[in-house]
């Protein structure tokens, strides 16, 4: 600061008199309300597009069904249901309600004697735990390793950077099946297996944007007044990446939920859980397709389709946010 | 105000022998090839020995032609860059090798004011937060009121009205007085103006540049305008240093300068400035050739193969310094070997650029 006997348009400030905590709470108030307007803006412009809005009103749906799974399913996915309440007789490929008005399963059982319906609505619990963790994580790792590597440059960048191309030098798939195959098949270690490799193409891009905007005059003009790195990449870098983040973030629930399925399919799915691949290994572990069973196998798939793409039509719809050319 | 009166004002900067030397980025192989045959890496020579002082109140430009090292010289001064060799020192601090304590003080201190508008603003903050940062980054209270100060002062009325406006929502000229309230808002001594005005319309030139002088007057900066833009540092500068190639090649009072130019480069610089006026007529300067190589710097005078007044192999073999001289009567101090030595000059003086000894009296020859 200016030494006291220099003239300054600040001298006459009394800064005794201001109360630090009101200050503090004006600050949060201001931030508060420019947040809302931002998400605001950006939440009107997302639901312009009717597309969009299906694919968020389609995923609100299977959120609600994932949540409230166990009021709606009428018996627990792997619980075998039986013919008589002795116990005795499995009660396998029961037709479902609409073919056979005597049966009580709205999509039947399996060979193994599971409520296909119930299973359909667990399975939506597996299918949303896998795509918003990895989403999460995939967003959240990419951004930071991203963030670091083009802000500070040099060694850091170079380090960074070959463990993403070490990691681009392996197939997503594959890889899932060998970690699963050597950490044991749990949803937990098919989440993590997907997480480690989905992060790589977050960082890459990030990494370029932060390259370029760290060389921006707003950043230098940051340097001069004195913030610290983490001050530049918190407050400059950040929220100019953060709708990049999201945009990838979006499209990793896409493809998580189309890898589980896969891993799922392959059969090195969690035993102990339901979810739309494992669905779709067993009915064709059964042979459902040639005995005709398509209730087994089709409602899966069905809401492994519509996840998907409510998935990537968000994600679109969010580009055209970050990117007007889109438009 | 004459650079050999006695200095009784403060003098806020020494800039001693500043350099800063770029390495050459290249690639593996042929880093791997150099390490083996022990050749040293290519340098550029952005800056290469620039020496000035600047003090309380006082406005010096930077003048040059693109690349000539203007910009890394102001950015150099702001510690935008680590310099190379020689030492910036701030109110007596040397800020080589200054502690924290001492540098947090100078990032109060010194400002830069940069030459995009569009660029020097983060489109994602308010202008209220763009001003309020660097308060918040050094802990200063009463926030709000100094903002709502700044932003009167770069005459953006009513302060309140611009708080939550971003920046895609203003004009270039509104912009860069938002960047000129920044700059202020933590009331700095000095300050590094990279072509403030170069980016905004004509038409608002004037306004801002009129809020420059203002700021300058009532705050009592020291200011480094860099521009190639003579007639306006003209307008805005005490004195006047013109560089080429990374040297200071003519230092003085403004109107000194601007009137009587003495090194070729410098007249050649002058003569291109346009006149407004069809009826006057004037010698026609024309430089010859390229820019030299910033890599490979040529010996002697940087300028030999480009000056018209060439006069010889001391120009080539000779580095000039910047030295007061005897053959006319402005104060600037001029690196050529044109001109003769003034008397009583002595080489460790202050504003002596080089280590190179005075050129030898006989091979110098008079031109008036």
């Amino acid at each position: 600061m200016a030494t006291q006997d220099e003239p300054s348009i600040f001298a006459d400030l009394d800064d005794s008199t201001v109360d630090e905590s009101e200050e503090q709470v004006n600050r949060w108030k201001r931030n508060l309300r420019l947040w809302r307007e931002t998400l605001g803006e950006q939440w009107r412009m997302l639901t312009n597009d009717l597309l969009v809005k299906l694919a968020m009103v389609t995923m609100a749906f299977f959120m609600a069904v994932a949540i409230f799974a166990p009021f709606i399913a009428p018996h627990q996915p792997l619980n075998r249901q039986y013919e008589t309440d002795a116990e005795l007789i499995i009660a396998d490929w029961v037709d479902p309600m609409f073919i056979d008005s005597e049966s009580v399963y709205v999509l039947g059982t399996t060979a193994e004697g599971f409520d296909i319906f119930s299973q359909l609505i667990y399975g939506s619990r597996a299918a949303l735990l896998v795509g918003l963790l990895a989403a999460v994580f995939t967003a959240g790792i990419g951004t930071l390793v991203g963030l670091t590597a083009g802000y500070y440059g040099g060694k850091i960048d170079d380090t960074l950077m070959r463990i993403v191309d070490f990691l681009y030098g392996m197939p997503l798939l594959p890889t899932v099946i060998i970690l699963v195959a050597l950490l044991g098949p749990s949803l937990w270690n098919i989440i993590f297996a997907i997480i480690v490799l989905q992060w790589r193409s977050t960082a890459r891009v990030i990494r370029s944007q932060a390259l370029s905007l760290r060389e921006r005059p707003f950043v230098k003009a940051a340097q001069v007044a004195g913030a610290s790195d983490w001050h530049i990449i918190s407050r400059h870098l950040a929220p100019n990446v953060l709708p990049m983040s999201f945009l990838y973030g979006a499209f990793a629930i896409a493809w998580a939920i189309l890898a589980e399925a896969g891993v799922s399919f392959i059969g090195l799915g969690d035993p102990n859980r339901v979810s739309w691949g494992t669905m779709l290994q067993s009915s064709r572990a059964y042979a459902a397709l040639d005995f005709g069973v398509w209730w087994w196998f089709v409602p899966p798939g069905i809401c492994i389709g519509l996840v998907v793409i409510s998935g990537f039509l968000i994600g679109r719809g969010y580009e055209e946010i970050t990117n007007p050319e889109l438009r | 105000m004459s650079l050999n009166d006695p200095v009784d004002d403060e003098t806020l900067l020494e800039v001693r022998d500043l350099q800063k030397h770029f390495k050459v980025d290249e690639g593996l192989i042929s880093s791997l090839l150099r390490a083996m045959t022990g050749s040293e890496s290519d340098y550029v020579h952005a800056v290469d020995g620039v020496t000035f002082d600047l003090k309380r109140g006082e406005t010096l430009g930077l003048a040059g032609e693109s690349g000539c090292g203007k910009t890394t010289t102001g950015m150099s001064l702001v510690k935008l860059h680590e310099a190379t060799d020689g030492s910036i020192r701030f109110r007596g601090t040397d800020l080589t090798d200054a502690n924290e304590e001492e540098m947090v003080q100078f990032r109060q201190n010194a400002q830069m004011i940069f030459q995009d508008p569009f660029e020097s603003l983060n489109p994602r903050m308010t202008v209220y937060d763009t001003i309020a940062e660097p308060l918040r980054i050094h802990d200063i209270r009463n926030e709000t009121a100094r903002v709502r100060r700044a932003l009167e002062f770069a005459e953006l009325q009513p302060p309140d009205q611009y708080f939550d406006q971003y920046p895609h929502e203003l004009s270039g000229g509104q912009r860069q007085r938002v960047a000129i309230a920044r700059a202020l808002v933590l009331d700095p001594d000095f300050i590094v103006a990279d072509e403030p005005v170069s980016m905004l319309d004509v038409s608002l030139r004037a306004g801002v540049l009129s809020l420059m002088e203002r700021m300058t007057e009532e705050f009592d900066l020291s200011v480094v305008y860099i521009s190639h833009d003579l007639s306006l540092l003209r307008h805005m500068c005490d004195r006047l240093a013109i560089m080429y190639m990374g040297k200071i090649v003519e230092k003085g009072p403004t109107e000194d300068v601007i009137e009587h130019p003495q090194h070729p480069y410098t007249r050649s610089l002058i003569n291109a400035v346009p006149v407004p006026d069809p009826g006057v007529g004037r010698e026609r300067v024309e430089l010859a050739g390229e820019v030299g190589d910033a890599i490979d710097v040529p010996s002697g005078c940087r300028f030999h193969g480009r000056c018209s007044e060439y006069i010889g192999d001391i120009c080539e073999t000779e580095d000039p310094p910047l030295e007061a001289k005897a053959d006319f009567d402005g104060s600037q101090k001029v690196a050529c070997h044109l001109y003769e030595p003034a008397e009583g000059v002595d080489s460790t003086r202050v504003d002596d650029v080089t280590d190179t000894t005075a050129p030898d009296d006989s091979a110098a020859s008079a031109n008036d």
